[in-house]
């Protein structure tokens, strides 16, 4: 993948301030490629590398980054062969079992994770599912509430790049465990909405294991000149479609081995 | 509908079974055949493969999950029998020659340790009367053209029952969590897709309650020994010489089967 950056410091700036605006007054834009059509993914980053700098500018602390874009399905749709990543700060952090307010959200969706915390840094290039195993503290259940700012959630790589990956709220949860203790590859996935199932997979769906989506992260980060510092907190990527959710919606994610996770969302 | 065409329609299945050559659609000549009609079609075609030289030795379990009920129009599942000779093990390799428009699906197989008669059966009643249960594949296959099925076609169709094939690896219902295990499908080395035990009516222990209860109206029980196939857990896997599949349960383990020859259609 090319990090190449062909726009110019004004426009990275002027793109950031636009998707700042979407993603704090929660209203949705048209994609930025509209624009810009030869954006790049490189673009994409720098755009979002700029809101990482004026969040934490503001006082937000960043925890860790996630995956996205990570199912083979997504990716041939989106003519890609790499995930996406996306940056999470705590002010995206939800508890388990709380009330998520909607309000300052454009249409969100929820989806089921394996997310990993890790106890020693990774460096890529070169990353491996082995090194992200062996540096990894513990895996525990995550929902992740994405809110694409694109209008329709109609967006293409450089665009959804841009928007920090959709990233909006995340709520971990569950159980903590070790991953050797565990087949993360075979994890069964049910998310209920409002008593109901409304999809299921297993954690295979994640380019056929969770831990190679994060070396794949690890990668994109070396490539963008950054480590995956210990102590990130880290989203592996959808194991299920993403489901919309709006006020008065109850969602459990149940994890086979690493419990459930909930959450209702209001006004 | 009379006896005379129950028989005949099941002879009918019962012939195309023999030659395969799939038939028209019961439905598209009889648009009144009801679901009660079409388990004694079933009965008919059964006993002919019975009186042929083959054994009941179990159960299977068809349209358990949501995408399957609202193709057939039907909000409840379906039953078959298992005939002796539908039975691979693992390591096997179907001969597709037999079949005449294969599907894989990936399963959970139950083997029972004791007798349950319906009804008033309950899940906790199923995993109580499971010996273990096992990663599986069943090869449905249609004697209706083309899978131009309705629910009355493919429950008088024995429920698209073709052949099946048991993992090696016993696992127990107490100690496996079988309606959160995930299933993951690979094609020829290639994820196809995956799957969890709670696509199959929430566990797969309803289902195959819901089946005890079904049969127990008839008074039909589920005997020690009997294999009871509970319903797939994965999308529809169309098959081809050469082709070779395995599906892994989380905390179970794999069922690995090839394929070779050509099937009639």
């Amino acid at each position: 993948m090319s990090m190449n950056i062909t726009l110019s410091r004004e426009d990275v700036v002027r793109l950031c301030e636009r998707v700042e605006g979407a993603q704090t007054r929660a209203y949705a834009i048209p994609k930025l490629t509209d624009e810009y059509p030869n954006m790049t993914i490189g673009d994409g980053y720098a755009v979002q590398l700029e809101l990482r700098k004026r969040f934490l500018a503001a006082g937000h602390k960043q925890v860790g980054w996630k995956a996205g874009l990570t199912s083979k399905a997504k990716m041939i749709q989106m003519g890609v062969n790499v995930p996406s990543i996306g940056f999470l700060t705590d002010r995206m952090s939800r508890p388990e079992s709380s009330a998520i307010s909607t309000f300052d959200l454009v249409h969100p969706r929820v989806e089921c994770e394996v997310a990993f915390v890790m106890k020693t840094t990774l460096q890529g290039p070169g990353c491996t599912a082995a090194d992200v195993l062996a540096a990894t503290d513990y895996v525990l259940p995550a929902v992740e509430i994405i809110d694409s700012r694109f209008s329709g959630f109609k967006f293409d790589l450089p665009s959804v790049v841009a928007d920090n990956g959709s990233s909006a709220r995340f709520v971990g949860g569950g159980r903590a465990r070790y991953a050797e203790d565990l087949d993360l590859r075979t994890l069964g996935v049910v998310m209920e909405k409002n008593g109901e199932i409304v999809t299921m997979g297993a954690s295979a769906a994640v380019l056929g294991h969770p831990a190679e989506a994060i070396a794949m992260l690890v990668n994109i980060l070396a490539e963008l000149g950054e480590n995956l510092p210990a102590g990130s907190f880290v989203m592996s990527g959808g194991i299920t479609e993403a489901v919309a959710v709006k006020p008065g919606d109850s969602i459990v994610a149940r994890f086979q081995e690493l419990g459930s996770v909930s959450m209702r969302f209001v006004e | 509908m009379n006896d005379e065409k129950i028989q005949q329609y099941g002879d009918e299945l019962y012939e195309a079974f023999v030659s395969r050559r799939a038939i028209r659609p019961l439905l598209e000549r009889e648009p009144d055949i009801t679901i009660e009609d079409a388990y004694k079609i079933q009965e008919r075609f059964v006993a002919r493969r019975v009186a042929a030289g083959e054994r009941i030795i179990g159960k299977k379990i068809g349209a358990t999950s949501k995408p399957v009920q609202d193709f057939l129009g039907v909000y409840q599942p379906d039953f078959g029998m298992l005939l002796s000779g539908m039975v691979y093990t693992e390591g096997d390799t179907i001969d597709l020659g037999q079949l005449i428009q294969p599907k894989a699906e990936a399963e959970l197989a139950f083997v029972l340790k004791a007798d349950l008669q319906g009804p008033g059966i309950t899940a906790m009643d199923v995993i109580r009367a499971t010996d273990y249960v096992l990663p599986c594949f069943e090869i449905v296959d249609s004697r209706i053209t083309d899978w131009k099925i309705k629910i009355q076609d493919t429950v008088a169709d024995n429920a698209s029952c073709g052949v099946y094939v048991l993992g090696k690896t016993k696992g127990d219902p107490r100690k496996l969590d079988i309606t959160l295990a995930g299933m993951v499908l690979e094609k020829n080395g290639e994820l196809f897709s995956t799957g969890v035990g709670a696509a199959v009516q929430g566990s797969p222990a309803n289902a195959v309650a819901w089946l005890a209860n079904t049969l127990g109206e008839l008074g039909i029980p589920f005997k020690a020994g009997e294999v009871i196939l509970s319903g797939s857990q994965s999308a529809l896997v169309p098959v081809v010489d050469g082709d070779e599949l395995v599906c892994t349960v989380g905390g179970l383990g794999s069922c690995r089967v090839k394929f070779s020859g050509r099937s009639a259609a």
